[in-house]
């Protein structure tokens, strides 16, 4: 008989992953669930092209980055830690947690959450967002729709209205900054339902 | 018409468009939507969109068995099973003994007698050479055969609108949840079979059936030339004698709960088209045949221990290509007609993308729509951008 018991029983180190990401054991289940369902060859690994498989995922112009976002550098799978590890980061707020300056960052904080926006456009990670970088970013979701020199123009003006510092390109400081307006945690959160 | 039970899924989804979430993220900019401007903030849709589908989506929901709001002892539709009496569980074990022990058997029994006198009649009748007794008898045969093989299943159909049924000469058209879907509509008419002929058991039953009355069997290599294959259904069609082919348009089996695309190539061959909705319900036994997971047999093994098939069947009125209308329009015509009567979803997926991968030209709309909030309405070249009535 199954039960979710005995799901989370098969799942290692399940209180661990409690307490870092704050899922509830119901919703681990859920995310085992689903990370059962696109292992479809049942390594315990999920690679790049199973998350190809999905199909609003495919036709998602920043798929591809999306996906990336799972893989560390130079790794080709993901476990299932890692991967509910990185949904953390799309948990909503707890807007009842006091803010504990001595406690690390909260993986789905506003801080964290633009950081992992940030790690999107970052691709080198050297810590700013270059032209380069951008144009590529912007390449993906326009593809085909805009010219090269309209892309140019919009990067350019990208970079000139957030770039405070002149550098010509665009720190996490100043990424922070151009978006403080914005509600991050309604924009960059998913809710489960139970 | 049914309700489905169909539970939400795991997320709760923003209702809104592109537009409408884009402009909120871009309240806090001074410069309007409509001027357009890129802003950092916008792929903060494009992630959450993804990151959604990472955890559930829309299309493998369809392809994997619904999920009941109460629990009906059958511990394959229980999903987030948890212990909850001694008492539900002593009653669960009694379910189990009933089914496997007492109505497996007899299922078999039935299901068996009536297999085989699907083969010894229709070859009986195909002896005869007289062309009106033989087509009754061979009617008969037929008929006897899926009752038996329908209690063989305990399935237990309401037929609706009976005075559409199909007519000989028509194409019978019905959304598709499993192989069992042949023997309940073959349950109150006679139809004439399409399909890839097999070898093994299923040849032998192909090639019997073939004996008393037309059927289409076709060789895999024939299914490939979609010339070939409608050139032949049309001459079937032609012969107004002939018994109504049954096709399942969506060309793969779907979990009952939504009507995936229709393929055009049977709304390409003519006639009149009598379009017919099938809804099991889910309460009594999954009747959806999750081909990736389970193989024939223990399918049909599975259709044998659950309580019941209940099913209802409407029969719509039939409809006709008309003027100017494609095919494609058509087809999504009858769907739009047969998800409302059956209660199921109305869905723009294609049921191939169980196997394939999605067409490009759904990733360009996406990138479509996203820049002419970016650039504006201008297009690209001075070309116009091509419209999107490209689905197949």
């Amino acid at each position: 008989m199954g039960s979710t018991n005995s799901t989370l029983s098969k799942i290692p180190n399940v209180e661990e992953l409690v307490q870092e990401t704050g899922f509830t054991p119901a919703h681990i289940v859920r995310l085992y669930d689903r990370f059962e369902a696109l292992d479809k060859e049942k390594t315990g690994h999920l690679r790049p092209q199973d998350f190809g498989a999905i199909n609003r995922l495919a036709i998602n112009p920043i798929g591809d980055r999306i996906i990336g976002a799972f893989f560390s550098p130079g790794q080709e799978t993901v476990d299932f830690h890692s991967f509910v590890r990185i949904l953390a980061h799309f948990r909503p707020a707890d807007k009842k947690r006091p803010k504990d300056p001595s406690m690390p960052e909260p993986v789905n904080s506003r801080t964290s959450k633009l950081k992992f926006a940030f790690q999107l456009y970052d691709q080198d990670k050297d810590g700013k967002i270059s032209r380069a970088e951008l144009l590529q970013v912007l390449r993906s979701m326009l593809e085909m729709q805009v010219t090269e020199e309209q892309l140019e123009s919009i990067a350019d003006r990208t970079i000139q209205e957030a770039d405070l510092d002149t550098d010509d390109a665009i720190s996490f400081e100043e990424f922070r900054k151009s978006l403080e307006k914005v509600n991050i945690d309604h924009k960059m959160s998913i809710r489960f339902l139970r | 018409t049914y309700n489905p039970t169909y539970t939400s899924p795991t997320l709760q989804r923003e209702g809104g468009s592109m537009e409408q979430e884009m402009g909120e993220l871009r309240r806090y900019r001074t410069q309007s939507i409509s001027r357009g401007e890129f802003a950092l903030s916008d792929s903060f849709y494009f992630y959450r969109k993804g990151l959604e589908s990472i955890v559930d989506d829309q299309v493998t929901q369809r392809f994997s068995s619904e999920e009941l709001v109460s629990w009906n002892l059958l511990t394959r539709t229980n999903h987030n099973f948890h212990y909850i009496s001694l008492r539900l569980t002593v009653i669960w074990g009694l379910g189990v003994i009933i089914r496997y022990c007492v109505l497996f058997p007899l299922r078999i029994t039935l299901a068996i007698i009536g297999l085989s006198w699907l083969v010894i009649g229709t070859t009986l009748v195909g002896f005869l050479p007289n062309r009106r007794v033989k087509n009754w008898l061979s009617e008969l045969v037929h008929l006897m055969c899926y009752r038996i093989c329908a209690r063989g299943l305990s399935a237990t159909i309401q037929y609706h609108n009976k005075n559409n049924k199909p007519q000989k000469g028509g194409i019978c058209v019905a959304n598709h949840t499993s192989p069992i879907d042949i023997v309940i509509l073959a349950n109150d008419g006679c139809y004439a079979m399409v399909g890839q002929s097999h070898s093994g058991l299923m040849g032998v039953i192909q090639r019997s059936m073939v004996r008393s009355c037309p059927h289409v069997w076709f060789e895999r290599s024939e299914m490939r030339d979609r010339h070939a294959v409608t050139s032949r259904l049309r001459a079937h069609v032609a012969a107004k004698s002939n018994l109504p082919i049954l096709i399942f348009p969506e060309g793969t089996c779907i979990n009952n709960t939504s009507v995936m695309m229709f393929k055009k190539g049977s709304f390409e061959i003519g006639g009149t088209i009598y379009p017919v909705a099938i809804k099991y319900d889910p309460r009594f036994g999954d009747a959806f045949w999750n081909s990736a997971k389970y193989n024939m047999v223990s399918y049909l093994l599975r259709m044998m221990t659950s309580w019941a098939i209940v099913v209802n069947v409407w029969y719509l009125p039939p409809m006709t290509r008309q003027e100017g209308e494609d095919a494609t329009k058509f087809a999504n015509r009858v769907k739009s007609a047969i998800a409302h009567q059956g209660g199921l979803l109305d869905m723009a997926w294609d049921g191939s993308l169980k196997r394939d991968k999605v067409k490009e030209e759904f990733k360009e709309q996406q990138q479509k729509m996203y820049s002419s909030m970016v650039v504006g309405k201008k297009a690209r070249n001075s070309q116009e951008p091509h419209t999107e009535s490209t689905r197949r």
